[in-house]
């Protein structure tokens, strides 16, 4: 965990991919992280009734966006590996998302990130949430398009 | 725990235990006749010799053969006058349950989680409205109404002592009017299996006088007291910076979240974790660092706070009676 958070608090706050020396230690945890939370549905399902239990719904929808990017689509602002994801929610970021850091803690912030990265298709089908507990307004994450996630040019970012 | 359905506590478990002891003896009377007919029948036993049994089954005997069809009859008609007599009783029963009725001066909705129960009484004037968890309290004497919903799986509000148990259905709101007509703590538990903590998701039901529930129900109104010692100052900044503030609710902090139960005056009830520990200093703080040892699946993440951090938290919750 520690490892992780200095990791995390060192990596710079502009977008796009992390600088080359944190990237070997992201690669390594990643791989970790994967194991545990990307690849457990019941990870994932906890990720999604924190979804809309932390109130991400409010600004990014059910992956949509409205207020904040939608989190369905392939362009990420910064970064859609789990552990650029993971920076995202505990440090925020600018124009409006706030930071969960101290706020959440660490295995719900990684059931948060299986979650949101498969709302954009990043994980196998077989892990991915089939159905709602309550009444269904989107196609079920199983469903939902796998995007090839790609950073968005500078020129592009909401000022 | 005990649940002890058939020590009626009000009218409606009232109704049910008279219609449980109806069925019961008649049932333990035609069980003892069933019995003593099978014991004559054994003791008669059949005849020693072989070509005497055979020659009763062999050879008609007219007289014989009417008297055990007459038997028979008589049987079949008991048996089915019986079970009219049971089905109206039920009938009547489920009649007088329906119809417990008169004014209700007291509203309270029943939430349904996994694996506790949300609590509010209503009220017109929105300030009155109170939200509270796992325990709810009722004056003794006069009808309260329960309306039952559910927030995720169909649950069933069972108070074994006050009356039958109702299904929380999400989606569908149910009434259900429960009155004690003695003070006392009753335990009620869910009753519909909702999933791995079924077991422990009680209800503690306290029946008290008009005055003591008037008193009881305006503490509840106001928000949480403000911490006096540093200790307590600082258990609240700790509540209020860690992730306990993002589900529970501490009216008068800013502690508002709505997914877990409310504890604006935690200290004052009975039991944590609905039912699965009592409210006590140790048990709480066992529960915030490793909720899922005591009641594993509940939504509830176990939360690493330093040792001075933990015992301001406690005191501070500790405070909020």
């Amino acid at each position: 965990m520690s490892d992780l958070v200095n990791a995390v608090a060192s990596s710079e706050l502009r977008p796009g991919p992390s600088a080359s020396a944190e990237k070997q230690l992201t690669t390594n945890l990643s791989y970790a992280r994967k194991g545990i939370y990307e690849e457990n549905g019941w990870a994932v399902s906890e990720g999604k009734r924190l979804y809309s239990w932390f109130n991400c719904v409010g600004c990014h929808a059910h992956g949509g966006g409205g207020m904040g990017p939608a989190l369905m689509d392939d362009q990420w602002l910064y970064g859609s590996a789990p552990e650029q994801i993971f920076a995202t929610i505990v440090q925020g970021r600018p124009n409006g998302m706030p930071a969960f850091g101290g706020k959440i803690p660490e295995q719900q912030l990684w059931q948060l990130v299986a979650y949101v990265r498969s709302l954009s298709g990043q994980l196998s089908k077989d892990v991915s949430t089939t159905r709602s507990d309550h009444m269904s307004i989107m196609p079920s994450e199983q469903r939902l398009e796998e995007q090839n996630p790609k950073p968005v040019a500078p020129s592009a970012r909401p000022q | 725990m005990r649940y002890p359905a058939l020590e009626a506590a009000g009218p409606g478990a009232a109704h049910i235990a008279a219609n449980w002891w109806l069925l019961f003896w008649v049932c333990l009377v035609v069980y003892l006749l069933v019995i003593a007919a099978l014991l004559i029948a054994l003791r008669r036993g059949r005849p020693a010799d072989a070509e005497a049994a055979s020659e009763i089954q062999r050879v008609p005997n007219a007289p014989r053969e009417r008297l055990i069809g007459f038997v028979i009859a008589i049987s079949v008609g008991v048996s089915a006058i019986i079970l009219i007599i049971f089905l109206a009783a039920s009938v009547i029963t489920g009649r007088a349950l329906a119809s417990l009725s008169g004014k209700e001066n007291v509203a309270i909705e029943i939430t349904g989680y996994r694996w506790w129960w949300k609590v509010e009484y209503t009220d017109l004037d929105p300030s009155q409205r109170m939200t509270s968890a796992n325990e709810i309290h009722i004056p003794v004497g006069s009808p309260v109404k329960l309306t039952l919903k559910s927030y995720d799986v169909i649950h069933s509000l069972w108070v074994p002592e006050l009356h039958g148990k109702r299904d929380l259905i999400p989606g569908h709101p149910n009434v259900l009017r429960i009155q004690a007509d003695r003070p006392g703590v009753y335990y009620g538990q869910c009753a519909e299996f909702c999933g791995l903590q079924h077991a422990h998701m009680r209800l503690v039901v306290v029946a008290e006088p008009a005055d003591k529930f008037a008193a009881w129900l305006a503490g509840q109104r106001e928000p949480a007291k403000a911490p006096t010692d540093d200790n307590a100052k600082r258990g609240q900044q700790v509540f209020l910076s860690r992730p306990c503030a993002f589900c529970h609710n501490i009216s008068g902090t800013e502690a508002s979240g709505k997914v877990a139960p409310d504890l604006t005056h935690v200290a004052s009830r009975l039991q944590l974790g609905a039912g699965a520990i009592p409210n006590t200093p140790g048990h709480l703080a066992g529960w915030i660092l490793d909720s899922q040892h005591i009641k594993p699946g509940n939504s509830m993440p176990s939360i690493s706070l330093s040792g001075d951090e933990l015992a301001a938290l406690i005191a501070y919750l500790g405070g909020l009676s």
